[in-house]
């Protein structure tokens, strides 16, 4: 009943949004109350989750189950374990942060604030719908309609090339969605043949999954494998993401990169491995290989990079090379690290884009070449942008090093040669991310952009975006009270969970363990006990 | 006094007219309709025929109901076997009322375009509301046309809606339900003439843009004329293969006969294209486009949903009672027809610049998907076929509703790129069309999606695996030329000599929100109306 409460109140909030054209104040007051409620709402269910029933082997909790569409077997089945858990709570921090750093983003004309928010709220349901879903059909339909308020997020509210990104985005992910539909209408048959009748109950076909024979996983794998490969993205179905993250407005670009993508990984952990563990096996030197060439590939072009939204997707596409490997090389350290992961790439590359989006609204540029030297004004800024460059290059102590401690450690004992291929990855990203914080924040003030904030005669700067320059007689402030509220709540998550990952680990590690049984491999060495 | 002789022996079939009564009243009710055009004066037929329309669809409503209500599953034929009334005959039936209802509505409008969208003669160009000093229509629409070369009505007169319209349209639908309840060729044949040439006819009705109306018009009735030719020879070599036109017996003399299986085969072939053309499967569509654009929108409509159910309804009939058995012998070739359609329809849609040529070649791809649910030979294959034809005609004809209401200076704005930023001018509008839009393409929570999901899980658990995988991958292709509609209407900005969305009168209201009701009713709680569809099976 929480999870249905979860899943509708920010449906909603959406509803109530969207008629308050007239009125952005209101409407963005009642859409941040609407996150809120579900912020506190998340917490309750964090503590209702029972990580001893989890121990003991409850594979779902708080669960929900209504027969829907019984001509396919189908129920409105809701229920989550430790992974989907920390990943609502992801989400339900991330909104409201979102939604507070975009109360004074300037929206295109003829556009309205309440439309935006409304959106954001849409998306946010359906998150936590496909988060929670425990029958395939339903994760499906949550799958795809995700896909529509976001499209809608790029193409009303985004960048000079909005349309071009968001179709692009819509038809890329929409045809990984029709394979995976494939696949699914696949399960479903095979289930009748195996179970007696068709089903999508998640539980139902994990049991049945020994006894598929191995030539049908692989085809049903490939299905569901190529929609999360496209969604997550990996290399080589990433080129959408560089444009929509760079396109999206900033809000939507911390969902889609925070949390939309981590469908895709969650979509491994949760789909792919127990309901295919064959396959998964077989497949896994592919997969692996194309995460570590997305390690490597994304942090090249990450270092090479001129347009700050650009680089922080390339980063991204790096990370979620680490989570697959993690993902892929069965131990359940491995697991309890991707899955960590994802939590904390949520975090620290959510905070990127938030930094990377303050220092366009002010300088209106997103080229790197048009900034330098932001600290000796904007010092707090900058400082920020430190916190989140270096949680990104998992330094000690931030919460990204961590998971991926766990990730490298976990793989090691059975694909020593990707991991290490993997370690050279870390180099990178301290290269790319102390490179273009050397290149922005540091040194004397240059760039066109920040000396034409300062200036407000200032000659006109390579590729400013006409809706920001206006603000640019402002000068160049540094972090205003709400920004400071926004990035502060990131902050101490970034250190907390760096000091003391400890209680989340708790709750991920039934979960992970009871992944590795489903996969039915050993933990190769000391794996984590339960 | 031998001819009496010979009389006395005949003796007159029994009928069941409980179960045949929707067909009846449908049939009564056009048969009302001509005489309403012949004996009433011209200012009281609109009113006299939309009621006589209206209260005939929802008379045969209730008798549909009524003997569905009280009838068991298994079905009966009546008329010496001449109509099969069994559940999915009911099932069409029920959609073919429904969607007919719709469509009235949309034809009987009269505040979109003033005075309706029909035209006096198909011959004519001016002369409406001329004829006979003809009393104009109440209603107090529109008003006069100030410039003359627009050619319809003069100046003082409003223009009146020719009211023929609606006896074609009911001929139409009893045709489209004899024919997915034929029970033999003959029947069928029959059916099929009476579906098609009052089709042909309201194609040429258009008040605007004349020439493009008759040759859309024109070229239906030639190629429909071929299409009926083949149909017609296919029967004739069936006839010679098993002695009879009745389906049962076709399957019976082909199970395990040991004639040679050329005269079957050839003769299912023929038949096949008869039946594709009706339905616009590729390659047999090329009818399609030019007819949708060319008549006027609310018989494209009235078309598009329509004509699709009934086809399909007779393929589905015909394969499944009387080819059934021999299905391996002519599935391969039916899967080359599947996979080219809806090839076609989605390739070829891309290119597209009017919206009624889009929707035209997307009802080619929907065809082609529809296929491989009739091509199943399984329950599951015919109640997904019956779900998806319901969901499909319903978005149709939503889809036309909406078109019909995007208008310019010149009539129905169907360039693509006078769509350009309706969703500033109309939101309500815009969202509506993307809603059905997205329910073409197929996205979860709309009808399309359970339909599409009906009718490829019945494919897969009948082996057609590759063949759904290819739909898949056409859908996604189709996705991007309906997508480009709603990037238009939403994110690009508006023409400033772009069309106006006419303020529709409340029969299109009425039909556009029925067909998104109905798209989004059976994209969530769809269990009702696929457990009608799954109810029963083809009576032999």
């Amino acid at each position: 009943m929480l999870l249905l409460i979860l899943l509708l109140l920010p449906l909603v909030g959406a509803a109530v949004v969207a008629p308050m054209k007239n009125n952005a104040r209101t409407a963005k007051l009642v859409a941040l109350g609407f996150s809120l409620v579900s912020l506190v709402l998340t917490i309750v269910t964090w503590f209702s989750y029972s990580v001893a029933a989890a121990s003991s082997g409850t594979r779902f909790q708080l669960e929900l189950s209504v027969d829907w569409i019984p001509a396919f077997g189908t129920h409105f089945a809701l229920g989550i374990d430790g992974i989907a858990l920390v990943m609502l709570a992801l989400i339900a921090v991330l909104v409201p942060i979102v939604m507070a750093f975009s109360w004074e983003e300037r929206i295109p004309e003829g556009r309205s604030a309440a439309g935006f928010y409304s959106l954001i709220l849409a998306t946010q349901s359906l998150l936590v719908g496909v988060f929670a879903a425990t029958d395939v059909f339903l994760f499906y339909v949550f799958f795809e309609a995700m896909l529509v308020p976001m499209y809608f997020m790029i193409g009303r509210f985004g960048g000079p090339r909005r349309q071009y990104a968001a179709v692009k985005f819509f038809l890329y992910s929409l045809l990984g969605g029709l394979i995976m539909l494939a696949a699914v209408i696949g399960l479903f048959v095979v289930s009748g043949e195996q179970l007696g009748s068709g089903t999508f109950t998640w539980v139902d076909l994990q049991r049945m999954a020994a006894s598929v024979p191995e030539s049908t996983q692989i085809w049903l794998f490939l299905g569901f494998f190529l929609a999360f490969a496209i969604k997550a993205p990996l290399v080589p179905f990433h080129t959408w993401l560089p444009d929509a993250g760079a396109e999206a407005p900033v809000g939507a670009g911390v969902l889609l990169v925070g949390v939309l993508d981590k469908v895709g990984t969650f979509g491994f952990l949760r789909y792919c491995l127990p309901l295919f563990p064959f396959a998964s096996k077989t497949l896994a030197p592919l997969v692996l290989t194309l995460a570590v060439i997305g390690i490597l590939y994304g942090a090249l072009l990450a270092v090479g990079q001129t347009d700050l939204k650009r680089f922080v997707s390339y980063t991204s596409i790096a990370h979620f090379g680490f989570i697959a490997l993690g993902i892929f090389s069965f131990s359940s350290q491995a697991f309890a690290g991707a899955t960590l992961y994802m939590v904390n790439h949520g975090i620290s590359t959510g905070m990127l884009f938030i930094v990377v989006g303050l220092l366009i609204t002010r300088g209106g540029s997103r080229l790197i070449g048009d900034y330098g030297g932001v600290s000796t004004v904007a010092p707090l800024l900058a400082g920020a942008f430190l916190v989140a460059g270096l949680s990104s290059l998992a330094l000690p102590g931030t919460n990204s090093f961590v998971s991926e401690f766990l990730v490298l450690l976990g793989s090691y004992p059975r694909q020593p040669v990707y991991t290490i291929l993997a370690t050279v990855g870390i180099i990178f990203a301290a290269l790319y991310v102390l490179w273009v914080y050397q290149r922005t924040m540091q040194g004397p003030l240059r760039g066109s952009a920040v000396l034409g904030a300062l200036d407000t005669v200032g000659g006109p700067g390579t590729m400013l975006d006409p809706a920001l320059s206006a603000k640019r007689s402002s000068g160049f402030p540094d972090l205003g009270r709400r920004e400071i509220a926004v990035l502060t709540p990131l902050i101490v998550l970034i250190l907390v969970l760096g000091f003391f990952p400890g209680p989340v680990l708790d709750v991920i590690t039934p979960s992970v363990v009871a992944t590795m049984n489903e996969v039915g491999l050993a933990d190769p060495v000391g794996g984590l006990s339960q | 006094m031998s001819i009496l002789a010979q009389q006395a022996q005949l003796t007159a079939p029994p009928i069941d007219y409980g179960a045949v009564a929707p067909l009846l009243i449908i049939l009564g009710a056009a048969c009302v309709a001509v005489l309403i055009e012949a004996f009433l004066p011209r200012h009281q037929r609109w009113p006299a025929q939309v009621v006589l329309s209206i209260v005939a669809l929802v008379a045969a409503g209730l008798a549909l109901a009524l003997y569905a209500g009280n009838s068991g599953p298994e079905g009966i034929t009546t008329i010496s076997d001449a109509l099969a009334v069994d559940r999915p005959t009911l099932f069409l039936w029920g959609t073919l009322l429904a969607l007919g209802l719709g469509s009235i509505l949309l034809i009987a409008d009269r505040s979109v375009e003033p005075g309706g969208a029909f035209l006096a003669s198909a011959a004519s160009r001016a002369a409406v509301g001329g004829g006979g000093g003809g009393v104009a229509t109440g209603g107090g629409v529109g008003g006069g046309d100030p410039d003359p070369d627009r050619g319809y009505g003069s100046p003082d007169q409003a223009p009146t809606m020719q009211t023929e319209v609606f006896p074609f349209t009911l001929f139409a639908l009893a045709g489209m339900m004899t024919f997915c309840a034929a029970n033999d060729l003959l029947t069928m044949f029959i059916a099929l003439e009476v579906l098609s040439l009052p089709l042909y006819l309201m194609c040429g009705l258009a008040r605007r843009r004349r020439l493009l109306s008759q040759e859309a018009a024109v070229k239906y009735f030639l190629l429909g004329a071929f299409a009926s030719a083949f149909f017609l020879y296919g029967l004739a070599l069936l006839y010679g293969y098993a002695g009879s036109v009745r389906f049962s017996e076709i399957a019976a003399a082909s199970a395990g006969s040991q004639k040679s299986d050329a005269l079957l085969l050839g003769g299912l072939g023929l038949l096949v294209v008869g039946l594709m053309f009706k339905a616009s499967v590729g390659p047999f569509h090329t009818w399609t486009p030019d007819v949708y654009q060319g008549a006027p929108t609310p018989v494209t409509a009235f078309m598009g949903a329509c004509t699709k159910v009934a086809a399909f309804g007779g393929i589905l009939r015909v394969l499944y009672v009387a080819f059934g058995d021999t299905r391996w012998e002519w599935r391969g070739v039916l899967w080359a027809v599947a996979i080219a359609s809806m090839v076609i329809g989605a390739v070829i849609g891309l290119t597209q610049t009017d919206v009624k040529r889009m929707i035209a070649y997307s009802s080619v791809a929907h065809a082609g998907f529809l296929l491989l649910g009739a091509m199943s030979i399984t329950a599951a294959g015919t109640s997904g076929t019956l779900f998806y034809l319901l969901a499909y005609g319903f978005t149709t004809l939503a889809v036309f509703g909406v078109i019909s209401l995007v208008r310019g200076p010149d009539g129905e704005a169907t360039h693509l790129s006078q769509w350009a930023g309706l969703a500033k001018r109309s939101p309500v509008v815009a969202a509506v069309m993307s809603f059905l839009l997205l329910a073409l393409a197929g996205i979860p929570l709309t009808s399309g999606f359970t339909a599409k999901f009906a009718v490829f899980s019945a494919a897969s658990a009948d082996g057609m695996v590759p063949l759904v995988v290819i739909a898949l991958i056409a859908s996604a292709v189709a996705a991007f030329f309906y997508v480009r509609v709603i990037v238009l209407m939403y994110f690009s900005e508006p023409a400033p000599d772009g069309p106006t969305v006419t303020v529709p009168g409340a029969f299109t209201t009425a039909a556009i929100t029925l067909g998104v009701l109905v798209t989004l009713l059976l994209g969530i709680v769809p269990t009702l109306a696929l457990g009608w569809a799954g109810a029963g099976t083809f009576v032999g």
